[in-house]
């Protein structure tokens, strides 16, 4: 017989193939907390992803629908109303950066009122200002500049760059999608906390196990691989899971129209439904993370 | 191999064992004698790195314990076949796959040794039981099973805490016959026992030295063994 081989004999039947995280008991029940855990935070997070975009994309529309136009409005005595509004639109063709004005007809002022006073306004019997869209070229005007020269020249005009309430919504859209952002990365944390304390109550039922694997040589790296494994595939599974619930609920929104705003525009756009399906990859790494720092932990810390 | 350097060990102040000093080296045969409680197991825990010296040095392949890194202490125990008395097992594994455990960490699964997994089986009198779960079976069974489990990577040590303890006469021998090849081959065996019938089929066949543990102190047991 020579050396290295079993005095029981020859080779023989072949050993089964086994995989190395069968050493791990296959159905813990903190295995299927941990799916079912992931898919509910992975579920939100489609939630908080799709906030995040809405609010930046709803910054974008305001910034952009506001920041181009702005309104000249115009109280003068009726008197003097017209001459009034013909010496501002010239103020307004002088100045350079302004693509266009036009003062409001009365269909249209009639339209901004209908909101609150219905549709029979009659605006002649209101002493209603006029007012003058201005559209700015795209290299914009001087504001400040046309303000004072509108005092000046045509007392009673006055600019409004609708900066004073489009600041506001846009720094309320940019918080909006600060804390989208923030409650996106407290999901990573808390499945990541999750994770790691499923990975090490698993790890401490299975002490036997671990024993046992002590005693056949194996290093800290494989005992660990094979929790690790368990834990990042369960999350994986779960978050995909969730992630395609939320993105059906996300897209099965009832449509509102413009007047939702912004609920109008919570399901992604375009390329943006690709950036949910980068949840249950990203979930895995937190998971592999988090059931590998915990499981050397704990193994450091067992006998 | 494995050598006891002045070897003590003490456990919350009390000295369990004393200046051992022990070589265990290739193609020896060595049995561990004494009364319950006198220190063998301790003894092999030490061999095995399970537990530290209070004093001294346990040397394993080449290396003091004491300043081996964990990944080092299971690279060692890769050649140290061991049995416990209580005879661990993973039992949602089957007993074959309990048996070829060894392998598979080792990355040792299409070698010689997993081809010849069937036969260390058949050997061992478990050929008909590999498929059963280790709560299914009987305390001879866990025995032989962690016999073939210890030796299925052809280790340079074998270590055994009463490995026949449960079985009969035949099998025992049977068992040991599986050893004493083994050792021929090269391998170091301690073995702690009290079956001195077992110590004198063995002592039979190849030159083994009886150690006994008195007092916590190891000796050579005389020539009555």
């Amino acid at each position: 017989m020579s050396p290295g081989r079993h005095p029981a004999g020859a080779p023989a039947a072949g050993l089964a193939a086994m995989a190395a995280d069968r050493v791990v008991p296959p159905a813990g029940f903190t295995a299927r907390l941990t799916a079912l855990a992931a898919a509910a935070m992975a579920f939100l997070a489609v939630f908080a992803l799709a906030l995040a975009l809405a609010a930046g994309r709803l910054a974008d529309r305001w910034q952009d629908a506001l920041a181009g136009t702005a309104t000249v409005r115009v109280a003068a005595p009726p008197e003097a109303m017209a001459g009034t509004v013909r010496a501002v639109l010239a103020i307004l063709a002088q100045t350079p950066g302004v693509a266009a004005a036009r003062p409001l007809d009365s269909a249209e002022q009639r339209a901004l009122l209908a909101p609150w006073f219905g549709p029979d306004l009659s605006l002649e019997r209101l002493p209603l200002p006029t007012l003058i869209d201005v559209v700015a070229a795209p290299a914009g005007f001087d504001a400040e500049g046309l303000a004072m020269r509108l005092a000046a020249e045509a007392p009673g005009a006055i600019l409004d760059d609708h900066g004073r309430w489009r600041r506001p919504l846009v720094a309320a859209a940019g918080r909006l999608r600060l804390l989208a952002l923030a409650a996106l990365a407290l999901i990573g944390g808390t499945t990541a906390a999750m994770v790691a304390l499923a990975a090490e109550a698993a790890l401490a039922a299975n002490r036997q196990v671990i024993g046992v694997l002590r005693l056949v040589g194996a290093r800290d790296a494989y005992i660990a691989r094979a929790f690790v494994r368990r834990f990042t595939r369960r999350t994986l599974f779960g978050a995909a899971a969730g992630t395609l619930a939320g993105m059906a609920a996300v897209a099965a929104m009832p449509a509102a129209g413009a007047a939702a705003g912004l609920l109008d525009g919570l399901a992604p756009a375009g390329l943006d439904w690709v950036l949910p399906l980068a949840i249950p990859g990203l979930a895995a790494i937190v998971a592999f993370a988090a059931t590998r720092a915990a499981a050397f932990r704990l193994l450091r810390e067992l006998p | 191999m494995i050598e006891f350097r002045n070897v003590t060990h003490r456990w919350s102040g009390v000295e369990l064992l004393g200046e051992v000093s022990l070589q265990l080296a290739p193609g020896t045969f060595h049995f561990l004698t004494g009364p319950s409680g006198s220190g063998k197991t301790t003894l092999l825990r030490l061999a095995f790195g399970e537990l530290l010296a209070s004093a001294g040095e346990v040397v394993l392949f080449d290396r003091d314990r004491q300043r081996m890194s964990r990944d080092d202490l299971a690279r060692a125990r890769r050649r140290i076949g061991i049995v416990h008395q209580d005879c661990q097992f993973i039992d949602h594994l089957s007993l074959a796959e309990n048996v070829a455990l060894p392998l598979l960490v080792a990355g040792r699964v299409a070698g010689p040794e997993a081809q010849a997994l069937a036969e260390l089986l058949a050997w061992v009198g478990l050929a008909d039981r590999r498929a059963a779960r280790p709560p299914e079976l009987s305390g001879g069974e866990r025995q032989r099973a962690a016999l073939a489990r210890a030796v299925i990577l052809s280790p340079d040590v074998i270590l055994a805490d009463e490995p026949t303890g449960n079985l009969d006469w035949e099998m025992s021998l049977r068992l040991l016959t599986l050893v004493v090849e083994l050792n021929r081959m090269g391998k170091a065996v301690l073995i702690a026992t009290h079956d001195l019938n077992l110590i004198r089929a063995v002592k039979a066949q190849v030159a083994a030295r009886v150690l006994r543990i008195r007092d916590r102190r190891v000796q050579l047991a005389g020539a009555e063994l």
